[in-house]
């Protein structure tokens, strides 16, 4: 990983804790809210979303290792058309959510972009049953303050099984 | 939520098995009563054969994962030797698990309590000081890690029984014996299991699953935002052919009550059918796959492992789908209401990067807990299951549909009947 030295050579700039912070908290303010086009929106063209099964290492590869969920671009858009659409029965009616981001660091940046990790928890409530999903996750911004996108996001889940939560049909 | 239970055999008390008048009922307290459930557990998990894992999970001697089959922790391993075994993963001592990690590698195992000690054969290996026990102490074998009655496979797919006069694992696998050896036949190297098991759980009666596994009925329903998807993936594919005699899917009975339902879908398969999205490389791999096939095992065998699909239920709690990618799962009840799922992919060993990349990427956009149709499974599921704390005034599920059909189809409900004859005749036998 590039050290703070490089930063200034590569085309990506550091960001700074509170601008990551404050894209964070946005984000998932869109998700509680379920405005998923606009949370979409925050990812770059030919980003990924993936999460992993529970317990797995930080750096596994979902072309070797059977993961939850390994969205490229495309299938994310269809996830977020699929989660709109009241015939998406397992998130219809809505679930309702609120996601506690903490624990926000600035890692580094390389050629990928800036890396960043955080602490959530996600409570998920449906047909009166809430369940809590817990973990870290690893992100890669890239872009300037004001205009900062998602490369990647990977979802850990901090958990032994999901065992009770059963399914991740929200996106977390 | 525990309902009344007739503990003498009464006619239809379960179900209502009318092969004349075409109609088949199931009575809802199947799933919600806690009697059921516990004659569940010594009529059906002690007595049938469990799948308790894939050989391909232990490469190597002295490999060990750790599960848990019928409600009892297992140790799944092999020892110095390479033979496999399978023990209760609890001390002779005082009970404590000797393994406590999902896998690894083991010569043996030591319990972490009082820190009495296993070969990886299951044989007590701790020496005491002179006096402390008695000499013979354990020679019996009576300190041994318990071992499971009974440990059986079918081409490298391992069962258990707990019950040590069961008929052996072949002669009760009955038909399905050669749908497993379809799929074992994907490969001239073997199949594994792709990392790791998916662990989750849902919030229904495990029974539920089982008929979900192989019910043709609710795809095009509870599936419509699935094919919403795949219909965008395999581009100029004509929907009509859906209708055409080569796609349509049957129903069987395999005996014992196993089942199956066979027919062709419109998705890919890494094993042999291209779809528009993957590709003139796509395409070609295909070709190459399917040709090794045909040379291995001819033709016509060949065309039925590679172009068709089939949903297998191998009686109480073992299914493996060989759809767009193959998923094994096996399931079993905490409470009447509640059943944890251990769900795998299984893969060819030696398949290309780029296969296994378009396999696990069709597993995950239908499969599992986070895919495009699976979790919409669960909710219809834990619905249902909801709904049956009415069954005093709405006490009968219905499952007759092409119950006067001479050969039923996929989307008929006879793969259902099969289970629950065989599950009435466990769960009424005197
Ligand atoms: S319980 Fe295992 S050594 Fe005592
Ligand atoms: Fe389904």
């Amino acid at each position: 990983m590039a050290t703070a030295s490089t930063i200034c050579a590569a085309a990506q700039q550091l960001l700074s804790r509170a601008e990551c912070e404050d894209l964070l908290y946005h984000e998932a303010a869109l998700l509680d809210d379920w405005q998923l086009d606009e949370w979409f929106a925050l990812f770059a063209p030919g980003a990924t979303y993936d999460v992993p099964q529970a317990g797995a290492a930080d750096d596994i590869s979902s072309a070797e290792a059977l993961f939850y969920i390994a969205d490229d671009y495309d299938r994310l858009r269809y996830r977020v058309e699929r989660l709109k659409s009241p015939m998406a029965h397992s998130e219809w009616p809505r679930s309702d959510t609120a996601r506690i981001i903490g624990n926000v660091r600035v890692l580094g940046v390389n050629e990928a972009g800036v890396q960043v990790r955080c602490t959530y928890v996600c409570y998920r409530s449906k047909n009166n049953v809430t369940d809590t999903f817990i973990g870290h996750c690893l992100y890669t911004l890239i872009g300037e303050p004001g205009a900062i996108r998602i490369a990647s996001k990977r979802v850990m889940l901090d958990v032994n099984s999901l065992r009770p939560q059963g399914r991740v049909s929200i996106i977390l | 939520m525990a309902t009344a239970f007739a503990p003498r055999r009464k006619e239809g008390r379960w179900i209502i098995d009318d092969r004349a008048g075409g109609i088949f009922k199931v009575n809802r307290d199947a799933f919600t009563s806690q009697e059921v459930f516990e004659q569940e557990r010594s009529r059906i998990f002690d007595r049938c054969w469990l799948f308790v894992g894939h050989g391909s999970e232990l490469k190597k001697p002295n490999d060990y994962v750790t599960r848990n089959v019928g409600g009892r922790e297992v140790i799944f391993n092999r020892d110095r030797k390479g033979e496999f075994h399978v023990f209760l993963n609890t001390c002779p001592h005082r009970g404590a698990m000797v393994a406590r990690e999902k896998c690894g590698s083991a010569l043996a195992f030591k319990c972490f309590y009082h820190g009495w000690s296993f070969n990886n054969n299951g044989k007590f290996g701790t020496r005491n000081p002179a006096g402390v026990y008695p000499d013979d102490f354990g020679k019996d074998g009576s300190v041994d890690l318990a071992r499971v009655p009974r440990l059986e496979s079918y081409r490298d797919f391992y069962f258990i029984n707990y019950d040590r006069d069961a008929p052996p694992l072949e002669t009760y696998l009955a038909g399905a014996a050669e749908i497993l050896d379809l799929v074992a036949d994907h490969s001239p190297n073997g199949m594994e299991i792709v990392g790791g098991v998916q662990e989750y759980s849902i919030r229904a009666n495990w029974k539920l699953l089982v008929e979900n596994s192989y019910d043709g009925y609710h795809a095009a329903e509870t599936h419509e935002t699935y094919f919403g998807y795949l219909m965008k993936t395999i581009g100029d594919f004509d929907i009509s052919q859906i209708q055409a005699d080569s796609m349509i899917s049957y129903g069987f009975d395999l005996g014992n009550g196993h089942a199956m339902i066979e027919g062709k879908a419109p998705w890919g398969r890494p094993i042999g059918r291209t779809i528009p999205v993957w590709g003139e490389e796509g395409k070609e791999a295909i070709a190459k796959v399917v040709a090794e096939l045909e040379e291995r095992v001819g033709p016509e065998r060949a065309a039925r492992i590679a172009d068709r699909d089939r949903n297998l239920g191998i009686f109480p709690n073992f299914v493996m789908n060989d759809i767009m990618a193959i998923t094994v799962r096996t399931f079993f009840p905490t409470a009447p209401d509640q059943m944890n799922v251990n769900s795998f992919a299984l893969a060819p060993i030696g398949e290309s990067a780029e296969d296994r990349k378009r396999r696990l990427d069709n597993f995950l956009e239908f499969l599992g807990p986070g895919g495009f149709a699976t979790p919409d499974d669960v909710e219809a599921l834990e619905s249902a299951q909801r709904g049956y704390a009415a069954s005093k005034f709405a006490p009968w599920n219905d499952i007759s549909r092409g119950m006067l059909k001479e050969v039923p189809r996929g989307d008929d409900e006879s793969q259902m009947r099969a289970f629950w004859r065989e599950w009435t005749r466990r769960m009424e036998e005197e």
